[in-house]
C-alpha cells in the first residue's frame, strides 16, 4: 500500500457563467427558452447556449498528497482554491478528472453547519456532529468531551439563539475539533470568525498535524503557510502552476504578485462592494503627489480611498488593513474611527488615512481596502485584487547607529529615558 | 499489487483496490448509489428528528396540533359536506365523520410530506454548500417527519371508531403496507418539486396550489363508488392517493377493496418514483452550485 492519503487526477470544473448570473432562473424564461431548445434544458440544468459563457475554475489539476504532510494551497482570489477545496470534500462534482482520497475528511469551514438557532445546544452538538459524519456511538462517547471544550456548562439545554456569539463558535469548533479526521481541510478564506477564533483554527490544524494526520490549508496569510506547511502548491487561473518546497514556491508567488502597486481603480459598474457602496479607486500618497518609485518611511504617507455611497448608512465603515510584503496582517483602521463622524451620504466621497512617519520597516508592504456594514457583514475584505503594494525605504532615523533596516515588521522610534543614578566620578 | 490495466476505468479500479474512495462525475443509474443512502441512515434519522423537533419547538399548542389540524377539518368536512351538501358514507355503519377521517389521515400525510420536500433543499442550502452526504436524505427526511404526526392523528381515529362503537376489521394488518404506498408515493412527487423548486423558485408557489387541487380529485371527501364508473374512474385511479385513501377505507373500516383501481395505482407508483429519483439524481450534480 502506498502512503498516498489523497490523489487527484486531470481534474477539472466547469461553470456556466449564465447560469451563475440569473441565480433563480424563473419559469418563465425557461419556457421561452424551452421554445428554442426543447428537451435541452431538462437534461443539462444550467446549459449555456454559448462556449464563451464557460468559465474552468479548476483545469486539469494534479496533485498527490502524502499522509500526514501538511500541504499548502495558495494564489490570488479566483484562482480556484476553494473550488479545488470543494471538489475535494465533494461537495460539488467535478466535471472532469477525478478525486481518490483514503481516510475521512473533515473540514474547518463546515464549522457549524447545519446549527439551527431554535435547537438547544446538546441538540445542535448532535445534529451537527451527525452531519460531520459521526456515528451515533461516536456522538455518545466523545459528547461530554464537547460539551467540555466548549465550556458552554449550564447553557447545554437553552436554545442556542440565546447564546452570545462566542458561546456559539466555541460549541460549533468543539464538534469539528472532536471529529478525528485522517484529512483535514482548513478554508482560511472562509473563516468566518473573530480573530481569536482563527487563531483557534490554527492552533488545532497544528495539533492535528502533530498527530501525523494529513492537512489541506487554503489561505492568504503566507507567513502561516510558511510557518505550517511542508509543501505547497500554487494554483493561477484554475491551473496548478507551481508544486514543491513552501519556500520556492511562495517566494514564486511573491515575485509574481510583487511588483509594486501603488493606484488601482475601477469603473462604476465592475467597482468591489455592494449596493450600498463601492471602492471606485484606491491610491498611496506622499507629500500630496502619487507616490511613485517609492515611499519614505520618514514622511507621512497618505491612503486615499474614493468611495461611491449609493445606500446611506450610519453603519457603513470604509478602512483599510496594513500588512507586510508576506501577508502578515498589522492593523485595521477604519474612518469611523474619525473624532466628528457624520454617516457618509449619498454620492462621492474620498476619504484619506495618514500612515504617520517614523513607523514603518524597510521592506514591502500591503495596504488592502475594507469595507463593512458595522457588525452585519463584510462588504469589501481580503480583496487581494484591490491590494496595493509598495516599497518603504527607511531613513526615518537620525542615529548614527540605525541607518539600515533591523529585524521586525514594524520600526518606530520609540522614546527613550535616561536618568543617571550613580555618578562614577563622584568623589564623595 | 499492480495489474497490466489501461483507461480511466482501470485506474480507477486499481485505486479502489488500494483503499481509495473515488469521486467522479458519475451518471445513470449507478449514480444514484442506494447503498450510500444506506450508510448513512444515521444521519436521516437526525435531520427526520430535527424536522420534528423544530416543527413543535416555538408552537404553544405543540403536539397539540397534530390533534387538532385532522380533527378540525373532518367537523368543518362533515357539516359541509355531509350535511349541507349531501354526500354520504358509502356503509350505513360506517358516520360520515369517520369516514372522512380515515381519509384525512393519509391524505394530510401526503400534502405534509409534499409541502416539506418540495422546499427541503432550498431550505437546507447551508448543509447543501458545506458539507457532502447523499442529497437524497433530504427530503427522505422531510417525508419520514409526517411519521409522528400521523401516529397522533391515527390514535384519534381510533378513540372516535370507539366513540362510534366501530371497530376495525383484521384488515387492518393491511394498513403498513398502504402507509408504505402513501410514503412512496411522496417521495417519488416529493423528489420532483424539491428539485425542480432548486433550479426555479415558482415551484414553492405552485405547491400550495397543487395540494389543494389534488385533494379534490382525491376520495377524501366522498367515495370511490360516488365516482361515475368508466373512463373517469380510471382516469382518477391515476392518482396514486386513490388507491391509498380506499386501501385505508378497506383496511380500517372494512369497506369495499377498490380492486381494479388498486392495481393501476400501484402501478403508477413505481413510475412516479423511479422518475422522480432519476430526475433527482441528474439534478443533483448542480444542487450545491446552483441553490
Amino acid at each position: 500500500m502506498s502512503d498516498i492519503a489523497l490523489r487527484t487526477v486531470a481534474l477539472g470544473k466547469m461553470y456556466r457563467i449564465g447560469g451563475e448570473r440569473e441565480k433563480y432562473p424563473t419559469l418563465r424564461d425557461t419556457l421561452a427558452q424551452a421554445a428554442r431548445r426543447p428537451i435541452e434544458r431538462l437534461r443539462h440544468p444550467g446549459a449555456a447556449t454559448h462556449k464563451s459563457d464557460e468559465l474552468w475554475a479548476l483545469k486539469d489539476v494534479s496533485v498527490e498528497v502524502r499522509h500526514g504532510e501538511v500541504l499548502g494551497i495558495i494564489g490570488r482570489n479566483g484562482a480556484g482554491k476553494s473550488t479545488l477545496l470543494k471538489v475535494l470534500s465533494r461537495i460539488t462534482e467535478p466535471t472532469e478528472g477525478r478525486v481518490e482520497i483514503r481516510g475521512r475528511v473533515a473540514s474547518l469551514l463546515e464549522v457549524g453547519t447545519g446549527f439551527h438557532p431554535e435547537l438547544t445546544g446538546r441538540e445542535n452538538i448532535q445534529l451537527n456532529a451527525a452531519i460531520l459524519g459521526m456515528t451515533r456511538a461516536e456522538i455518545k462517547s466523545r459528547f461530554d468531551e464537547i460539551v467540555d471544550f466548549s465550556e458552554i456548562g449550564l447553557f447545554l439545554d437553552t436554545p442556542v439563539k440565546r447564546y452570545s456569539s462566542g458561546m456559539y463558535v466555541r460549541l460549533a469548533f468543539a464538534v469539528a475539533a472532536h471529529l478525528d479526521p485522517e484529512i483535514m481541510i482548513v478554508d482560511e478564506v472562509l473563516a468566518v470568525g473573530d480573530f481569536a477564533f482563527q487563531r483557534k483554527c490554527l492552533g488545532k490544524m497544528e495539533d492535528v498535524a502533530s498527530h501525523g494526520r494529513t492537512v489541506l490549508f487554503v489561505s492568504h496569510n503566507l507567513a502561516a503557510v510558511t510557518s505550517m506547511c511542508t509543501r505547497v502548491v500554487l494554483l493561477d487561473a484554475g491551473r496548478l502552476v507551481s508544486d514543491g518546497q513552501t519556500k520556492e514556491v511562495v517566494g514564486a508567488y511573491i515575485s509574481q504578485v510583487g511588483e509594486s502597486m501603488l493606484l488601482r481603480e475601477w469603473p462604476a459598474h465592475s467597482a468591489l462592494g455592494d449596493e450600498h457602496a463601492r471602492l471606485l479607486r484606491i491610491e498611496l500618497r506622499q507629500d500630496g503627489e502619487e507616490a511613485r518609485g517609492g515611499v519614505r518611511s520618514s514622511a507621512t504617507i497618505e491612503a486615499v480611498l474614493t468611495v461611491l455611497v449609493e445606500r446611506p448608512s450610519p453603519k457603513l465603515q470604509v478602512g483599510l488593513e496594513l500588512l507586510g510584503g508576506d501577508g502578515v496582517e498589522i492593523l485595521q483602521s477604519f474612518h469611523s474611527d474619525m473624532a466628528h463622524l457624520e454617516m457618509l451620504s449619498a454620492g462621492v466621497h474620498e476619504l484619506a488615512c495618514a500612515i504617520p512617519s517614523g513607523l514603518l520597516n524597510d521592506g514591502q508592504y500591503v495596504v488592502r481596502p475594507l469595507m463593512a456594514l458595522f457588525c452585519e457583514k463584510w462588504l469589501i475584505s481580503r480583496a487581494d485584487e484591490a491590494a496595493l503594494r509598495f516599497d518603504v525605504t527607511f531613513d526615518h532615523s537620525h542615529s548614527e547607529m540605525w541607518y539600515r533596516a533591523r529585524a521586525g515588521v514594524l520600526a518606530p522610534e520609540l522614546k527613550w529615558r535616561r536618568r543617571v543614578l550613580s555618578d562614577g566620578a563622584d568623589d564623595a | 499489487m499492480k495489474q497490466p490495466l489501461s483507461g480511466p476505468d482501470a485506474a480507477v479500479q486499481a485505486a479502489q483496490s488500494e483503499g481509495f474512495v473515488v469521486y467522479e462525475r458519475r451518471s445513470g443509474w449507478a449514480a444514484l448509489n442506494l447503498r450510500e443512502v444506506w450508510s448513512y441512515r444515521e444521519l436521516l434519522f437526525f435531520l427526520t428528528w430535527r424536522d420534528i423537533l423544530l416543527r413543535y419547538k416555538q408552537a404553544v399548542l405543540g403536539v397539540a396540533w397534530a390533534i387538532l389540524q385532522p380533527l378540525l377539518t373532518m367537523v368543518v368536512f362533515t357539516v359541509v359536506f355531509n350535511i349541507v351538501l349531501g354526500v354520504k358514507s358509502p356503509a350505513s355503519d360506517v358516520p360520515y365523520a369517520v369516514f372522512s377521517l380515515a381519509g384525512l389521515l393519509p391524505w394530510q400525510f401526503f400534502a405534509g410530506a409534499l409541502s416539506r420536500s418540495g422546499m427541503s433543499l432550498v431550505g437546507s442550502a447551508n448543509l447543501l454548500t458545506k458539507v457532502y452526504f447523499p442529497r437524497l436524505i433530504v427530503p427522505l427526511s422531510a417525508v419520514l417527519g409526517g411519521l409522528l404526526d400521523f401516529a397522533i392523528s391515527f390514535v384519534v381515529l381510533l378513540v372516535l371508531m370507539a366513540g362510534y362503537g366501530i371497530w376495525p376489521t383484521w384488515h387492518i394488518v393491511f394498513l403498513p403496507l398502504f402507509l408504505l404506498l402513501a410514503i412512496v408515493t411522496s417521495l417519488g412527487v416529493g423528489l420532483w418539486l424539491g428539485a425542480l423548486n432548486v433550479l426555479y423558485r415558482d415551484v414553492q408557489y405552485v405547491i400550495p396550489f397543487l395540494i389543494q387541487l389534488w385533494m379534490f380529485v382525491s376520495p377524501v371527501i366522498y367515495p370511490i363508488s360516488d365516482i361515475p364508473a368508466g373512463p373517469l374512474r380510471i382516469a382518477f385511479a391515476l392518482n396514486p392517493m386513490t388507491g391509498v385513501i380506499g386501501g385505508f377505507r378497506w383496511a380500517l373500516l372494512g369497506q369495499q377493496f377498490p380492486g381494479g383501481l388498486m392495481w393501476i395505482s400501484l402501478a403508477v407508483v413505481p413510475v412516479l418514483l423511479v422518475g422522480g429519483l432519476f430526475y433527482f439524481r441528474r439534478m443533483e450534480r448542480v444542487f450545491a452550485d446552483v441553490v
